[in-house]
């Protein structure tokens, strides 16, 4: 058997053989020859991968990264970590690390059909300040984009906002977080008019029973998955229901085991809401007081292309949001359809099953925690789905209350601290402010220090509308931070690839390794990673969670806070700005970018020597002032006394995170409940301030069909998703030769029978075709998961087998996520 | 498997063809060399040098490696990579196959490593008689490993624990 080392050794050489050409200078070479010191210091740092937020404890010798544990004393994962959490201290030596940016060149000079040269930083940003600034010239910030990150830290994001918002004048500015909980996003601002869960993760251990709706929580959130665990293990009388398209491993611990038909969770949703009624269950006290109702604008399309024939024939396609007042009594009779006959025929699922479920949520002795991700906000009925699950919480009253807690999980580590609350999207200013509100915008220009009149006042491209736009030569310089969105979002050759090769367009990624985004950019810039630099998340029970630089990045690779902020320097404000704003404004003219937005006496008022002795900052070093200080103690200023409220910078240095709102010193854990939400007044009961009234809205939402359902041609559903071992693209786990080997490569999940009408078994090489692509993989008819007749799953973690290429880009057409769980492909042979 | 050893050759051949010519002049040394950029102009090494407009035949599908020899940890508390297969192996709330063999009273008996204390202690930190019912799900943190190769090497170096520990008192 071979060691480790023989591993590295042989595929190394197997790397050699198998390519040629240029070799980027490495720096790790260095490590080996400086001194070994013998000290080991631990520090702490939130994991880099999903929204669960586990802490770690970093162990740091001889400035490398030698191990790390779960920190028993993190509130969140009392010292567990999952299988990724465990290796996560080799994410970062990956043998390709990207060490020096590479630009694409011929005969020396930039050129988009040129190959991939090393140069250097000012090389770089010469050559994409030039392209950004012939961009500008030509169509002002409208023709400038930015894809970010919920995997950008707190101040990255607010960073990158500012530079593309108040800078650029551009809000084409969106996070990949629109393809994970956008959907989540609207839910949460239709039905409470103010983001994020109003529970935490303490509800775990009161519920008595916890409802998975779309989400395989044993693969994708472990260690929340071990808390619903150990209740369900240590109390007799929890219920556990799961719910989803094909069996996974969450059913292990299913009482409840529900297989249903794609879409219809909107029917089974409704038919909860309708036997809660029918049984006199209704919380009517609660009701009465907190709750208002409203009838949605059905008919809405499916975020298609305007020109697509089902926007074209979908009655409110152009007013996907629209809603009328209605009354408890319309409500009722809105939903009186959903009968369990209807229900069960639509979703085909057994009756009884249907009726446990829904008792969980009728009987007021059962305290509910429901629980969701993807198969929600990947819906092109995301936020109807969302707003329906809140309705059956709003009739019954169980909600902000340990237990009673309807709870949307994330994805990303940072998805709800950076790309919601500091507001990355392209709709929105940091705490819920939204570009299109006068007073919202002169609020933010106001903290900002900058002109009244300089943020734009029309949303502005999301993500899968920037791979459009691309596309369609409206959107020509474009900076991709983050994230790896070429293998991410749907329709790929259709979409995705043509407006990146398009030659009127300049892309650039800032990433840590060669990604498949990476290769269809013009100029690659490498990126520092997690304890790399300084940095901030925020995860899906509003904890913001602080760690320090622990480790240099290698070679040139830098964060992408440096990268902003030194890119920024290269414009002045009339090369970006209107004439007529600066005339107005003149104390304003003739000053850069990093001056106006990062030098504006607030982000640089702290200096490098208040970063925490012992650690490195090397953003500080560079800029004389301690840039994520002064960036975070900006932002905080958006929030506090709003119900956002932000601890002070150096609090969570020393705690394991604090969940906001953080109001005199202490941390909120159940919003909008008199009691344990300080901003709910004395005597209320309940107050969902978010909303003008202090009431939270029940909506009357339909079931409607999918935009794509398998036919005589294209004969099987298919479902994307992921797999514990890899972290969404893989390009962090697929590195970590012990998640790789674990599970090396993606397969087509297939029912035994359905293999067998088609002539095929396990292992067979076999293409999966759509309408729009197809890509190669091979046949799972065992594992983990058991995918009923009509239905295939593909995870989407693998580069080398990119199954976006055959999805479809239909979104929910009021949240903009697209819909990664429904389509209709075909299986043949290859 | 043809397709594969197609694209490879391919690879090869078009590789060998370009350092012939073209970047002669830069001498490879594997072991420091982070991005590998092939002749194509193919960076991911996921991809195995397949531009992303085309699509490669799939690696054969990998075999789980069931030799029962246990593999080193990086670092203590880092959980053991599995030794062996686990096809069909029952993980539901009623059965836990795993722990046939691995819980303290039966591990001598199988000749199966028993799971280490840290999982009989509850999320308060209290001992328990048996297993704690957050590591019930033993698949979660243990993995088993595939033969498949490694397409990208790993740098990371484990901590250097002689050292270190002279100098602790």
């Amino acid at each position: 058997m071979t060691t480790r080392r023989d591993f590295i050794r042989a595929s190394a050489v197997g790397a050699a053989a198998s390519a040629a050409s240029i070799a980027v200078p490495a720096r790790f070479a260095e490590a080996a020859t400086v001194p070994v010191p013998t000290e080991v210091k631990w520090s702490k740092a939130p994991c880099r991968f999903c929204g669960t937020g586990c802490g770690v404890q970093v162990a740091v010798q001889a400035g490398r990264v030698v191990a790390t544990h779960g920190d028993a004393d993190a509130e969140v994962n009392r010292g567990l970590n999952c299988v990724k959490g465990y290796f996560l201290s080799k994410i970062m030596y990956g043998n390709d690390r990207l060490t020096t940016p590479l630009l694409r060149k011929k005969d020396g000079q930039y050129a988009k059909d040129g190959d991939f040269e090393p140069v250097s930083w000012d090389e770089a940003f010469d050559v994409m300040a030039a392209q950004f600034k012939r961009v500008l010239k030509a169509k002002g910030g409208t023709g400038i984009g930015m894809a970010g990150s919920g995997q950008w830290t707190v101040w990255e994001g607010y960073a990158a906002n500012k530079l593309m918002k108040a800078g650029f004048r551009s809000n084409h500015i969106d996070p990949n977080a629109r393809h994970c909980m956008a959907s989540a996003v609207t839910g949460f601002m239709r039905t409470f008019g103010m983001d994020e869960p109003m529970g935490c993760y303490d509800d775990f251990e009161a519920a008595d029973a916890f409802v998975l709706w779309g989400s395989n929580m044993a693969e994708m959130h472990p260690i929340l998955w071990t808390r619903v665990t150990d209740r369900r293990l240590s109390h007799d009388h929890v219920k556990v229901a799961v719910l989803s398209t094909f069996e996974h491993r969450s059913f292990d611990l299913a009482d409840i085991p529900i297989i249903f038909k794609p879409q219809t969770d909107l029917a089974i949703l409704n038919y909860i809401a309708n036997h809660i009624i029918q049984t006199g269950r209704v919380n009517e006290d609660f009701v009465r007081k907190h709750v208002s109702f409203k009838r949605g604008n059905d008919d809405i399309g499916y975020g298609l292309r305007p020109d697509n024939p089902l926007e074209l024939k979908a009655r409110n396609s152009k007013d996907p949001t629209g809603s009328t007042p209605i009354d408890f009594d319309a409500f009722k009779a809105f939903v009186e359809p959903y009968t369990l006959d209807y229900a069960a025929e639509l979703s085909g699922v057994e009756k009884g099953w249907l009726k446990h479920l829904a008792e969980l949520y009728a009987d007021p002795k059962v305290k509910v925690m429901s629980l969701w991700t993807m198969g929600f906000n990947q819906h092109t009925r995301g936020t109807w789905a969302n707003n329906m699950v809140y309705n059956i919480h709003l009739l019954t009253g169980k909600i902000a209350t340990p237990g009673n807690s309807p709870f949307s999980l994330t994805g990303q580590p940072s998805a709800c601290g950076t790309a919601r609350e500091v507001g990355t999207f392209s709709h929105r200013l940091p705490a819920d402010l939204v570009v299109t509100d006068p007073e919202h915008r002169k609020h933010a220009e106001e903290i900002w220090k900058v002109p009244h009149g300089l943020i734009v006042d029309k949303v502005g491209y999301h993500i899968v509308e920037q791979n459009r736009m691309l596309k369609d030569g409206k959107l020509n310089a474009y900076w991709v931070m983050a994230n790896n969105n070429m293998q991410a979002a749907a329709n790929l050759e259709n979409e995705g690839y043509p407006g990146y090769r398009n030659p009127d367009n300049f892309i650039v990624v800032s990433d840590p390794y060669p990604t498949v985004t990476a290769q269809a950019a013009d100029l690659i810039l490498p990126t520092a990673m997690w304890v790399e630099k300084e940095g901030a998340y925020g995860n899906a029970e509003r904890r913001t969670q602080f760690w320090h630089q622990l480790v240099k990045a290698p070679g040139e690779a830098r964060s992408d806070l440096w990268q902003l902020m030194e890119f920024s320097k290269r414009f002045t404000t009339d090369e970006c700005w209107p004439a007529d704003l600066l005339a107005a404004n003149p104390a304003y003219k003739g000053k850069t970018l990093f001056e106006v937005l990062y030098r504006n006496g607030k982000v640089d008022r702290f200096a490098p020597g208040e970063v925490e002795a012992g650690y490195a900052n090397d953003e500080a070093a560079v800029f004389g002032f301690y840039p994520q200080k002064g960036l975070f103690e900006e932002y905080a200023e958006f929030g506090r006394g709003h119900g956002h409220d932000l601890a002070p910078f150096d609090d969570y240095h020393k705690a394991r995170g604090i969940r906001w709102p953080v109001v005199n010193g202490k941390e909120t854990r159940w919003r909008y409940k008199e009691g344990s939400d300080p901003y709910v007044k004395p005597g209320t009961g309940w107050q969902f301030y978010g909303n003008k009234d202090g009431r939270a809205v029940i909506w009357a939402l339909p079931y409607e069909p999918p935009a794509e359902s398998p036919d005589a041609d294209y004969d099987l559903w298919l479902a994307t998703g992921r797999v514990l071992e890899h972290w969404h693209s893989g390009s962090m786990t697929m590195r970590v030769p012990e998640l790789y080997k674990a599970f090396p490569s993606a397969v087509v999940f297939m029912n035994p029978d359905d293999a067998k009408a088609r002539g095929l078994k396990r292992g067979d090489e076999v293409k999966v075709i759509s309408r729009r692509g197809e890509m190669r993989s091979r046949v799972e008819t065992r594992g983990r998961n058991r995918v009923p007749v009509g239905l295939v799953f593909v995870p989407w973690f693998d580069a080398a087998q990119l199954i976006n290429k055959t999805t479809l880009d239909a979104t929910c057409p009021i949240s903009k996520q697209t819909d990664f769980k429904k389509c209709a492909v075909k299986v043949v042979l290859a | 498997m043809k397709g594969v050893r197609t694209v490879l050759a391919l690879i090869v051949a078009v590789g060998l063809a370009a350092c012939g010519s073209k970047h002669e002049e830069t001498p490879r040394k594997a072991p420091d060399a982070p991005v590998v950029i092939t002749a194509a102009g193919q960076i991911d090494a996921m991809r195995r040098g397949v531009p992303i407009d085309k699509e490669a035949s799939p690696l054969p599908m990998a075999r789980v490696e069931n030799f029962d020899r246990i593999r080193p940890v990086n670092y203590e508390m880092q959980p053991p990579t599995i030794p062996h297969a686990i096809d069909n192996y029952q993980l539901t709330v009623n059965t836990n196959r795993c722990m046939l063999c691995h819980t303290r009273s039966a591990a001598k008996k199988f000749q199966a490593p028993p799971v280490s204390d840290a999982h009989y202690l509850t999320r308060d930190g209290k001992v328990l008689e048996q297993i704690s019912s957050r590591r019930y799900f033993c698949v979660q943190c243990h993995v088993v490993q595939t033969d498949a190769e490694p397409l990208v090497g790993n740098r990371y170096e484990g901590l250097n624990t002689t050292l270190a520990k002279e100098e602790k008192p």
